[in-house]
């Protein structure tokens, strides 16, 4: 790994779980390479927008996969600059089980000099059988390109 | 099945939507405005997600929400109601959300009976300056007769 994902997993991993959104979600930072992250959020009764049935709302998967295609996005960058998510498409494959920890994993395929080209998928225990994939786009300032970054 | 308690909720002209658990950690509450069910979110610390501006999940959170209850206030009260869930969710973000109220709505491009296409927008301050909008197709899973 770069000294970059290095320095993401000892630093920034931990601090994700510490966004206040995050917080109140429950996000924590599992692992790292030098453009994936992966994420977790365990189960919690406010993620639910149906009790009676145990059905999961989309919002918790969308902070969930949008933090991880995020973080993919600024290791693949190579250096914390400011961006913004441009879209983010999820598609729901499945209901997530009732209970269950849904584990994140986002990675950045292809930087432009402004733009991130991000997937990303959410599963509860097996990856081969995912809840939700997403693929979307984030934007960077080119003029903070940073250095060493190549086209 | 969708609580038979929303529909009758949503044709009051404002109340909280604490019967969703999600939406009573957003701190949603709703309002009729002109008809209009519009959804609104003040601002709190919990919503951040990078330094002073909203995290796009909340925003996106609040998009999906803001649709599923217009679809939900669409069908008719004392009948069976159907298992409303988002299939695909496309959320374009155009501005920074800031730390102020965010208010959205949704309007309904198709009410089929399996499928309804939707489209929402979330907005501060000003409604011609959309802070997010979202697309979202919503399957209707209706309870066996």
């Amino acid at each position: 790994m770069s000294d970059f994902a290095d320095q993401v997993s000892q630093f920034m991993g931990p601090f994700v779980g510490r966004v206040p959104h995050n917080k109140q979600l429950g996000l924590r930072f599992i692992a790292n390479g030098s453009n994936w992250v992966e994420l977790q959020m365990p189960f919690a009764p406010h993620l639910l927008v149906d009790p009676d049935h145990g059905i999961w709302a989309s919002g918790p998967i969308i902070t969930l996969m949008d933090t991880a295609v995020g973080m993919a996005s600024m290791l693949t960058r190579g250096a914390f600059e400011p961006h913004a998510t441009l879209d983010l498409r999820t598609d729901y494959v499945r209901s997530p089980k009732p209970e269950a920890t849904v584990t994140a994993r986002g990675e950045c395929y292809r930087m432009t000099r402004q733009i991130a080209f991000v997937r990303g998928l959410a599963h509860d225990g097996d990856p081969a059988d995912p809840i939700a994939h997403v693929a979307g786009t984030f934007m960077f300032a080119a003029s903070k390109l940073a250095s060493g970054w190549r086209a | 099945m969708t609580n038979p308690a929303l529909p009758a909720l949503l044709q009051q002209p404002a109340g909280r939507l604490d019967l969703l658990p999600y939406a009573a950690l957003l701190d949603l509450s709703f309002e009729r405005v002109d008809g209009e069910l519009q959804l609104v979110m003040p601002f709190a610390e919990t919503l951040i997600g990078s330094p002073g501006r909203l995290h796009g999940g909340s925003i996106g959170g609040m998009l999906e929400l803001a649709g599923l209850l217009t679809v939900i206030a669409t069908q008719p009260e004392g009948e069976a109601l159907p298992r409303v869930r988002p299939v695909t969710v496309t959320v374009d973000f155009m501005r920074e959300g800031a730390a102020t109220e965010t208010r959205a709505a949704a309007s309904i491009t198709k009410l089929g009976r399996r499928v309804v296409n939707v489209h929402a927008t979330a907005w501060q301050g000003s409604r011609d300056k959309p802070i997010a909008a979202a697309h979202i197709n919503f399957v209707l899973d209706w309870p066996e007769k």
